[in-house]
């Protein structure tokens, strides 16, 4: 008798029953709250960030591919575990626990457990060669055109067929098809709409290229995902949809020169003073405040009236851009603006002529 | 000849002790073990960047630690975990296991084996030891250019990582010959290749996995380390260089790599499992074929990474169907395992629910895998949380769920003692708890969009609570592994020594002593089919009497030696002067150490 070594006391598998025993009589509710919890947690509407609920095509596309290939991922997994559980159950050594079978193999079950995983594989190989396919093609000439450009830690926006260039705050209309052609200035990173496209990333003296046609309005979170070093953490952006209408308004409003303050005595005098800070600073030899023109630093014209600035980090308040100006590096080390050692006062009017820029 | 050899290296049937014998042995089971000491204080280490890591994102906008800092925590914490935990725990019982279960006395050349062994030390260390300089490398463990590249690090972090990684590939490549012969030339006599156990069979294909592997990434890191020593442009855009470049080759080593990490543990299990459910491995020859066709299409599926890179339809479609076809082969490894433990008697000790929970935990990670397999799909999971999820379910659920069984597993032999069953099973179930609170979470984050390699996130984003958990997760997992550590401590003060074959194992290595003498096997044994021990019992009627050591008298064994540290020593010097710039008078003093090294080495009597 080969295997008959020492028989050992009989071995539980769970050995749950004392614990049981000495939980307080509350302890059961906890099953269903925990429940509820986890619900909660995996619902994607309570993700701003999500791709489980897709708002564009290409991200259609994707979520389709990803509820197939999920599908039979949870069938063999429900098989193929429960096969796993059954047989720790079933085999488990008791008492009175037959010997072992000593079987080396049967070439049947293995021909037939090595063709159906490459059935499944072929359910889930055939659409997505057909996707792959579908979404490499190029949209038509009609599409909105946009070059995006990523930088250490931001983005640039600039759409060619209007002659406009902006940063941290990415605006397509709705219901028309958007092709970004992008590139890097520095190092790779990878632009992503989560619920409206895949990720494409970005490569120095190349242009990659991306499509997708949103379906609803709104003001999307979305971020840098491919690691760019140290603020990689801090490169965000946003995605706002418009209607096609309020689009081509804020397209044409947004095209004209900024607003020069200091020859309109009815402005706010703290606005004036923040537009001759802005320049005695040096504010403008890296950033730009005409629509058109890309400078070393993000284009501000208008940036008063984005939702976010920093990179999209921080909510557009007179409070958080009073913060970043105070110290930059204390938000986001690394980054290229300094610390300008600006006071209270300057701060103050430097937010006033922001602001005003919308 | 023959008499002054052994005059010079008289077989002792007990080891020599003291640091000194330890410095220069060349016996291939304490350089397993020294593998297995040093890889599990890196992997601790490791742990404990992980739970920094942890730590940092359990809330939205936290500093316990600097983006700068958790730049260098993630990508220390990949590098160790990769390079110098799993492998290195791998090479462990390639080292004490390989000779021992085909019936050999040591591998082929014990003091290259030596020699591996301090070259890994001395390339842990450089990675490490770059913390004392505040400038741990901060791009990642897949370093991708042109973020690395001068330019964008100017710092000596990016020289410690490719420096120590180039290490660290001359220890992995002269070990990978030195068992590539072993188990080729050293097999007991009558072993035929397909007697051989299922790990080391495993360890075979490993071995030319790494053989073919890691000239790849040595190419990569002199290419990148001569672009930032020497101002070359392989991989620089403004010099006609290409980072798209560092990605293929990257990852023409990365994701046989990944085979590297999991094929021992293929090997581990196979052994386990048949000896705890007390009946033959069951498809053999199918176990050996598919793991041999992994590897072989692992070469093949590379540029699954680089999705989102944009590489054009039919690139796509190639590498996604290709890293399809893989999971054939691993779908057959997992239903050969449930057809192993198939009628079995199943004794569910330690090691047998370290290797169960190695399939239920791989099972997963191979689902999720097939998942981003699909390029569209994976455009939305790649770089978030989803992908961390996958690839902690194959290489911690199941690398390190699968290392751990085997410590369990073999530790009898390696140490001489019992670890305790029940400290065992206490340390298995906190680990599956904290293994699946830790890493399930991530699937979901990642899916709602959380991102790698991020230091911190927004409130807005509503991911706290998820990383909440996982943080909770984290701390189980260094509880499971205190408790071993307790176990180790408690057990090795127990007078209680463990017998041959605690086990009723089926492979030689349980038919000598625990601790095995120095030179294994008094009498080399004669093999006739697999399970060799097994067979060796059912001749016997049932069992075999406790093997005694002998004064192995007349048993020619090879000398100790420093020389392979000094060769090692060399190797770390003449391109440690690399970090931080090129040092010529580094890279001489190493020349001169290796070169003295090298030849007292040749002209050396090897016993």
């Amino acid at each position: 008798m080969p295997f008959c070594g020492p028989r050992t006391d009989r071995t539980r598998i769970l050995m749950l029953q004392p614990i049981a025993r000495r939980l307080p009589p509350w302890a059961p509710a906890l099953i269903p709250a925990a429940t509820a919890l986890l619900i909660v947690a995996c619902s994607p509407s309570q993700y701003p960030q999500t791709t489980l609920l897709p708002r564009a095509d290409f991200a259609r596309e994707a979520d389709h591919l990803l509820r197939t290939t999920l599908l039979w991922a949870a069938i063999v997994f429900v098989l193929v575990e429960g096969a796993l559980l059954l047989a720790v159950w079933k085999f488990r050594n008791r008492p009175d626990s037959p010997e072992a079978v000593q079987t080396h193999g049967n070439t049947t079950l293995e021909i037939v457990w090595t063709i159906i995983p490459a059935f499944i594989l072929a359910m889930i190989a055939v659409p997505t060669v057909r996707t792959i396919f579908r979404t490499a093609t190029k949209p038509g000439a009609d599409a909105l055109q946009v070059e995006v450009i990523g930088h250490q830690w931001w983005w640039e926006f600039r759409y060619p067929q209007l002659g406009i260039t902006t940063a941290g705050e990415l605006k397509v209309p709705v219901g028309r098809t958007v092709t970004l052609e992008m590139t890097t200035a520095d190092v790779l990173h990878s632009f992503w709409v989560p619920q409206f496209a895949g990720k494409r990333d970005v490569f120095p003296n190349r242009y990659n290229n991306l499509w997708f046609k949103a379906e609803v309005t709104g003001n999307f979170p979305a971020q840098c995902v491919e690691f760019c070093g140290q603020q990689h953490g801090r490169m965000a952006y946003r995605i706002v949809a418009l209607e096609g209408a309020e689009f081509d308004t804020w397209a044409q409003s947004f095209n004209t020169p900024p607003k020069d303050f200091s020859a309109d005595s009815t402005a706010d005098p703290l606005v004036r003073q923040g537009q001759t800070l802005f320049t005695a600073k040096g504010c403008g030899g890296c950033h730009s405040m005409y629509p058109a023109l890309p400078l070393v630093g993000p284009n501000l014209h208008h940036v008063g009236s984005r939702s976010f600035v920093a990179a999209g980090t921080l909510q557009n308040t007179d409070e958080n851009l009073a913060k970043w100006l105070r110290d930059p590096q204390a938000w986001k080390r690394g980054v290229l603006m300094p610390n300008l050692g600006l006071k209270d006062d300057e701060i103050q009017a430097l937010v006033a002529y922001l602001r005003a820029n919308q | 000849m023959a008499t002054t050899a052994m005059e010079r290296a008289p077989a002792h049937a007990e080891a020599p002790t003291g640091l000194w014998s330890w410095i220069t042995t060349v016996d291939h089971k304490r350089i397993g073990i020294l593998y297995g000491a040093s890889a599990f204080i890196f992997f601790l280490l490791g742990g404990i960047e992980a739970l920094i890591i942890r730590l940092q994102l359990a809330g939205p906008n936290k500093t316990l630690v600097s983006a700068e800092t958790y730049n260098q925590l993630f990508t220390m914490h990949g590098t160790t975990m990769i390079f110098l935990a799993v492998m290195p725990l791998s090479a462990m019982y390639f080292n004490y296991m390989i000779p021992l279960q085909i019936g050999a006395r040591d591998v082929a050349f014990p003091r290259l084996n030596a020699f591996s062994y301090w070259v890994f030390l001395a390339g842990g260390l450089i990675l490490n030891v770059s913390w004392l300089f505040n400038a741990a490398p901060d791009g990642g463990w897949f370093g991708y250019a042109n973020l690395t590249t001068r330019q964008f690090s100017p710092g000596p972090n990016i020289d410690y990582w490719t420096v120590g990684l180039q290490i660290l590939g001359i220890a992995s490549l002269a070990a990978a010959v030195n068992f590539f012969v072993t188990i080729i030339n050293l097999r007991a006599p009558g072993m035929k290749m397909m007697h051989m156990p299922m790990f080391v069979w495993m360890s075979l294909v490993t071995q030319v996995l790494l053989l073919l592997a890691f000239p790849i990434i040595t190419v990569a890191l002199v290419l990148l380390m001569i672009d930032r020593t020497f101002g070359t442009h392989f991989f620089v855009p403004s010099g006609g260089g290409d980072p798209v470049l560092w990605q293929h080759l990257f990852w023409l080593f990365g994701h046989p790599e990944v085979y590297i990490l999991i094929l021992p543990s293929f090997g581990i299990v196979s052994e386990i499992l048949p000896v705890f459910s007390r009946k033959p491995l069951f498809g053999y020859a199918a176990m050996v074929f598919s793991g041999a066709f992994i590897a072989f299409v692992g070469f093949g599926v590379w540029a699954h990474h680089m999705f989102a890179t944009g590489m054009g339809p039919f690139a796509d479609a190639f590498f996604s169907v290709a890293t399809m076809v893989i999971a054939i082969p691993t779908g057959v490894k997992i239903f050969n395992w449930l057809g192993t433990i198939w009628g079995g008697r199943l004794e569910l000790k330690s090691p047998m629910l370290f290797a169960l929970g190695f399939i239920a935990m791989f099972i997963m990670g191979g689902l999720s895998g097939v998942m981003h397999a699909s390029p569209t799909s994976d455009l939305q999971q790649t770089d978030t949380y989803f992908i961390v999820a996958h690839f902690h379910y194959v290489l911690f659920g199941g690398s390190i769920f699968a290392l751990t069984g085997g410590a369990y597993y073999w530790w009898p032999k390696m140490s001489g003692k019992m670890l305790d069953e029940g400290l065992g099973k206490l340390h298995f179930w906190l680990m599956l708890i904290g293994f699946n609170l830790t890493f399930f979470p991530m699937h979901i984050l990642g899916l709602n969009g959380m991102p790698r390699r991020v230091y911190t996130y927004t409130s807005e984003s509503n991911f706290a609570l998820l990383n909440q958990l996982e943080t909770v997760g984290a701390f189980f997992l260094m509880a499971a592994f205190l408790v071993f550590l307790w176990n180790i401590y408690k057990t090795s003060r127990s007078k209680v020594t463990a017998p041959a074959d605690p086990w009723n194992g089926a492979t030689l290595e349980w038919s000598i002593p625990s601790p095995p003498q120095v030179f294994n096997f008094p009498k080399l044994p004669q093999v006739h089919g697999r399970d060799a021990l097994w067979d060796m019992k059912r001749e016997r009627d049932g069992s075999l009497p406790e093997p005694q050591r002998v004064d192995g008298k007349g048993i020619h064994m090879p000398n100790p030696s420093f020389r392979p540290v000094i060769a090692g020593l060399g190797v770390a010097i003449t391109l440690g002067g690399f970090i931080g710039g090129s040092h010529l008078w580094v890279h001489l003093a190493g020349l001169a150490v290796l070169f003295y090294g090298v030849f007292s080495w040749v002209f050396e009597p090897a016993g």
